[in-house]
Formats: C-alpha cells, sequence, structure tokens
C-alpha cells in the first residue's frame, strides 16, 4: 500500500480548536489499521470556521473533511476517511469549497497549499524564483514594478509601497535595514499570522527581495508576542532558509547577502506604530517618534528602513513574478490589487477572505460569512481593529475602497472586519475604545494619554446620563482636540470608533438602553 | 507556586546567549519572563550591570511593556481575550465566570487580541491559545490545566 497524505493544518486557529489532537488520533488510527500514511502539517485555507479541516489526498484530489473532532477520527477511518470515504464531516475536494475557489488568491495562493516548514515543498511551488527573478531584472526594475502595481501599505496606513522603496534605495549611507512589522494588534485581524505560519518562507523570500531592492542585507521581524506558534514556525523556517543558503552571505552564489532577525515584542499595541516598533527594535521602550525624519531616511538604528508589514511584502513575489500590472488590473480606483479581509466576532463563517478592493461589507459578511453567528441581525461592524470606525447595517454597502472609507470617517486598516448583533451595546464599545486607548498610549503626547482617561470618564457620564448636553459636547471636543493633537494614530483615531458611536448609535448611551 | 528569587546563573546564560548587547534588552527580558515568569528588583539591576545601560533605562523597560510582569506569578496563567472581536461573543461574560472558578494558584489576566478572532473567544491557557470557548470549555481546559500538575 502506498504512503497516503493526511494534511492537518499546524495554525494557530485549527490548534486552538483541536487540530493537534486530531493528528495524534489519525496517526494512531492509522497505525492500527496498519496503513502507511504521511502527516502533513500546512498551513490553513482559511476557512477558520471550518476547523480543524483536515484533507486526504486521494488521487489528483484533496477531499478535505471539516470541524473535525479527535473523537471522530475512528469513525472517519471505519468510513474509509483515507480512500475519500463518505462521512458527515466529508466536505468534497478542498478545491471545489465555494469559499475558497471564489477568492483572489493573489499573496495567500501558497497558504494552505504547501507543508509550511518544507522547503522542498516551497521550492516545488515557485519559492525563491521571484528572488531570481530580481536578481536577473535588477534593483531598479523591482521598484518600478511594485509602483506600478500601485501596492500600498497593508498594515493599515496605505502608504505606496514603491514610493518608499525608492525612497530608501536613493537614500546616502552604507547600512540600510528591511523592519517587518509583524506586531499585528488590532483585534479582528490574523492575516499577517496566517502568512507567516502557512507561508513562511515566502516572507523570507520577500524581505530578501525588498532587501535587494533597496540595498539592505538586514531585515528584523517585529513579532508580537501573542503568537507563539507563529515564533515557533517562523524560527525554524529562517534557521532552514539559512541552512540551505537562502539566508546568510552570498546568497545561493548571487554575490547578495541577507540575513534576518526574529525578534518578539512584550504586549504592547502602540508598537504596531512604525517608529515605536522600531524603538522597541533598539531594546527600549516602544514610545513614539516624531516625524519627519522618515524612518526611509532615518530608522533603526539612525539608519535608512523599509517598514512594512507582514502581508504588503508578501505581495511583492508575484509582482516580481507576474509584473505590476496584473495586480494593478485588480481592485478599484487608487486602492489597487487584493486585500486579505479577515471576518471575525460574531459571523456565522469567519476567516480570511482575499479578495480584490471594490467588494462591499455586506457581500463579504453575507455571502462569505454567511451573517451573525448568533442568528440575530447585524448591529454593527468594526473595520480596521480598535480605530476604525463602527458601521451601521445602512454603511455596509460601502465598498472597501481606501478612499471610499475615509470618505465616510472609516477606515479600512489591515481589513479586519469584526461583527456585532443586536444585543451589542454600543455605548460600552465606544467607553472600551477609550479604555484601550488609556491602558495602550505609550504617553508621550498629552492628548492620547491624558485625552482617553477623561473619554472614559465622561462616556460614564453620558451613559448615567449626567449633564447630558454637557457631556456630550464635551466628549465631541476632547475627539476634536485628540484628532488634532496626537503624535500617532493611537490618540488620533480612538476618536473613530467614538463618533461613530456617536452618530449611528446615540440612543445606546440613553440610561434605558443599558442592559 | 513561582519561586520569589530569580538565579542569576540563569539570567547571565541569557544575557550571554545575546552576546550581552544592549539593543536586545526587550528579548533578554521576554525570554526571562517566559523562563521565569516575572523581574525581580535583583535581575533589573544585574541587566543594568551585564548590559552597561543605568537601572532606570532598564526599569523604564519593564515598566512599560505588559509582558514584564514585577510580581511573581501563580502555577498557571490564563489569559483571556478582552478585545472587540471576542466582546462580540461574549467575552465579558467569560471573564465573569472565569473570575469565579479560578483559583488562587492561577494568575488571571486580560489580553488584547491572541489572533484567533474568527474562532472567538479567545484564551490562552500556559502559552496555548484555545478557541470558541464556551464556559464549559474554559471549565475543562481548567481541569486539563490542573490535571498536568499531577
Amino acid at each position: 500500500m502506498s504512503t497516503i497524505k493526511v494534511y492537518v493544518p499546524r495554525e494557530t486557529s485549527s490548534v486552538s480548536v483541536g487540530a493537534n489532537e486530531v493528528a495524534v488520533a489519525i496517526a494512531r488510527e492509522a497505525g492500527n489499521a496498519g496503513a502507511s500514511i504521511e502527516l502533513v502539517r500546512n498551513g490553513s485555507w482559511g476557512a477558520s470556521w471550518l476547523e480543524p479541516l483536515v484533507e486526504v489526498e486521494v488521487g489528483e484530489q484533496r477531499i478535505a473533511y471539516g470541524n473535525v473532532d479527535a473523537d471522530d477520527v475512528p469513525g472517519l477511518f471505519a468510513a474509509g476517511f483515507l480512500e475519500g470515504g463518505e462521512h458527515e464531516r466529508r466536505l468534497g475536494p478542498v478545491g471545489e469549497i465555494p469559499y475558497l475557489i471564489t477568492q483572489d488568491r493573489w499573496t495567500f495562493w501558497r497558504v494552505g497549499l504547501v507543508e509550511s516548514l518544507s522547503l522542498d515543498d516551497y521550492l516545488l511551488h515557485q519559492g525563491f524564483k521571484a528572488l531570481q527573478k530580481a536578481w536577473e531584472i535588477g534593483a531598479d526594475a523591482v521598484i518600478d514594478a511594485v509602483m506600478e502595481a500601485g501596492l500600498r501599505g497593508r498594515g493599515g496606513a496605505g502608504f505606496p509601497t514603491g514610493i518608499k522603496w525608492r525612497t530608501v534605495a536613493d537614500a546616502e549611507g552604507d547600512q540600510k535595514y528591511i523592519a517587518c512589522n509583524a506586531d499585528e494588534g488590532d483585534s479582528g485581524t490574523f492575516s499577517d499570522r496566517m502568512l507567516m505560519e502557512g507561508d513562511p518562507f515566502g516572507l523570507i523570500e520577500s524581505m530578501a527581495i525588498a532587501g535587494f531592492a533597496v540595498g539592505a542585507n538586514k531585515g528584523y521581524i517585529y513579532l508580537r508576542s501573542e503568537y507563539p506558534l507563529t515564533h515557533t514556525i517562523l524560527t525554524r523556517a529562517i534557521e532552514t532558509a539559512r541552512e540551505a543558503g537562502w539566508l546568510g552571505e552570498n546568497i545561493q552564489g548571487s554575490g547578495f547577502d541577507f540575513d534576518i532577525e526574529l525578534h518578539l515584542g512584550a504586549g504592547s499595541y502602540v508598537c504596531g506604530e512604525e517608529t515605536a516598533m522600531l524603538e522597541s527594535l533598539e531594546g527600549k521602550k516602544g514610545i513614539v517618534r516624531y516625524k519627519p525624519p522618515l524612518p526611509a531616511i532615518e530608522g533603526l538604528f539612525g539608519k535608512p528602513t523599509v517598514v512594512n508589514n507582514v502581508v504588503t511584502l508578501a505581495s511583492v513575489p508575484n509582482i516580481v513574478n507576474l509584473g505590476g500590472e496584473r495586480y494593478s488590473d485588480m481592485g478599484v480606483n487608487r486602492s489597487k490589487g487584493t486585500l486579505a479581509f479577515q471576518l471575525a466576532g460574531n459571523v456565522k463563517r469567519g476567516g480570511l477572505v482575499e479578495k480584490s478592493f471594490g467588494i462591499t461589507v455586506r457581500e463579504l459578511i453575507e455571502e462569505y460569512g454567511g451573517g451573525t453567528a448568533s442568528g440575530r441581525p447585524v448591529k454593527a461592524v468594526q473595520i480596521g481593529g480598535p480605530l476604525g470606525a463602527y458601521l451601521p447595517a445602512e454603511q455596509l454597502d460601502t465598498p472597501l475602497d481606501y478612499e471610499a472609507f475615509i470618505e465616510i470617517g472609516a477606515m479600512i486598516g489591515h481589513g479586519g472586519i469584526v461583527v456585532f448583533d443586536d444585543t451589542a451595546n454600543m455605548a460600552q464599545q465606544a467607553r472600551f475604545a477609550m479604555e484601550f486607548c488609556a491602558i495602550e498610549s505609550c504617553g508621550k503626547c498629552t492628548p492620547c494619554r491624558i485625552g482617553s482617561t477623561r473619554g472614559v470618564e465622561v462616556i460614564d457620564k453620558l451613559i448615567a446620563g449626567e449633564k447630558r448636553d454637557e457631556s456630550y459636547d464635551l466628549l465631541v471636543e476632547l475627539c476634536d482636540t485628540m484628532e488634532d493633537a496626537s503624535l500617532c494614530a493611537m490618540g488620533g483615531m480612538t476618536p473613530y470608533p467614538v463618533r461613530s458611536v456617536l452618530k449611528h448609535f446615540a440612543k445606546d448611551f440613553a440610561p434605558e438602553a443599558e442592559a | 507556586m513561582t519561586p520569589r528569587t530569580i538565579d542569576s546563573d540563569a539570567v547571565a546564560t541569557i544575557v550571554g546567549q545575546y552576546d550581552a548587547r544592549p539593543e536586545m534588552l526587550v528579548q533578554i527580558l521576554q525570554r526571562i519572563v517566559q523562563q521565569h515568569g516575572w523581574i525581580s528588583d535583583a535581575v533589573i539591576r544585574q541587566l543594568a550591570g551585564e548590559l552597561n545601560l543605568s537601572r532606570a533605562d532598564v526599569h523604564g523597560v519593564v515598566e512599560y511593556y505588559h509582558d514584564f510582569r514585577t510580581e511573581p506569578p501563580g502555577e498557571h496563567i490564563v489569559k483571556i481575550c478582552q478585545a472587540e472581536a471576542c466582546q462580540a461573543m461574549g467575552s465579558r461574560e467569560l471573564t465573569e465566570h472565569a473570575n469565579n472558578v479560578v483559583d488562587e494558584d492561577t494568575t488571571l489576566e486580560p489580553v488584547y487580541c491572541l489572533g484567533n478572532c474568527a474562532c472567538a473567544p479567545a484564551v490562552m491557557v500556559d502559552g496555548h491559545t484555545l478557541g470558541r470557548v464556551s464556559t464549559e470549555r474554559f471549565d475543562a481546559a481548567l481541569a486539563a490545566m490542573r490535571g498536568a500538575d499531577s
């Protein structure tokens, strides 16, 4: 009997709902049955609601079984699981799951497909082809392709990546750095994590391409400490790449040197802000720097530095392979290409959906998400993390386009979409926005440090019905001050969710609305 | 209980692993917390000396980051996500439940996002992330955690 490949994700969400126990049970049952299997630990395809999602290779197809529990495994084997047998958990070929096949997988195409930590599998799936092409076409042509693609920073700010790279390439200095921001702190976001866990070599190659393009020989990954499994996977991938000569000096005899150092954060949200992250990488408190100088000119240790989010970087290899135009053909207006949207919170089918810009929030939530998990009506949707506005149901037809969101006082940010049903008390959510800012403020600027604490107090008064008009005016004024005078987005955008609640859910501030 | 002292040789070993580079302070502290659970005043003094930093510098960094506890934690550490995606799935109620059922050997801490937002509410028990945590699943996880001791 030939060896049968069985895929069980090693990915935080899947493991969090029992994937490791399922893998153990499958190995045990296969042993009992005398079957020869190869357990492949891949990333998650992104259909998190189906996790643990297990696949068996049958001929040319991978047959998926969803929501598999370790207790299901004996029954699965009895039903001929290794031949793709019928069972209530059987979903059919993974390549036919509508949630997955209707996506525009540009950046995440390898995630789920390959064995995360197998360099051989990576090389079989175009691994390091883009880096080799970059060497052929030269650094300028790489930057030109990124410019042509219209790629913008996926961390949230949406700054054109090509311009950033050109600035660093043109900056004076013998030492330059690539700093990958993997401090994915926004609630409702997990795309960086899924990319790093499912395609760690993809990130390594992407950083090497960035290094080659701008003339940097050293890269840093700043990974949040809340992702221990990601840390394990990245650590091993970096070691493997180094041993195989894909990191280090004179990579594959090309004459190009590049290595990566992996750093862990320590639980500070504001370290996701690029200058605070640089401070933390230097071993200091994660306090935001004044800009200018831009990190592209004076970044890490005062040297020109590309600071890019994980997904931004990971979008580049295909841009190099296929050309910038292919990327810019997707999307709408100035929002080119795709974004890995993340459906989270009270949603039936949560997970990662990489789609071209222009899809509406409603399409994502209804067609992919299937509505709320509770089955109740959607009351509000927070997009872009804790600094993003809460959209009421009537704004759900807004297309996901950076500029369209700015027009309605919202932001796309890192693409996290958190759904709330009609039991949510939005006054409590507005209070939490201020509370979170108070907890996480780095303390450098007054509007953020003090404003957030005062914000909590004023919202408490509003909720209690104390001096309602006066408190309302004070809160609006406080929001203006924080927005206009804060040093970074932490204080500057905390008013977004607060204002959106005042505008769309004002009646939740009435004491009688308190549950 | 976690010991109230941290072995200075163990700290020196960690510093050595990072070649005593002062810019690795956050990494060194993170490693100490992972191994020992907290950062003592003695550790702050030792690190200041070995990394050639002022005590105020080290103290400031320790105080700044949420991960760097300055008190020894309990035998187990349970973190419940308090961020929006988990709030939308009942993390406030879960936290209330947890406050009633954890014993004094367990340190209960808030965390703001474990990146498991599509499988909310999320909880981390001794470094392992759990998803879709109902109160029943929470109680089972606590029982398993205590069972691992015996």
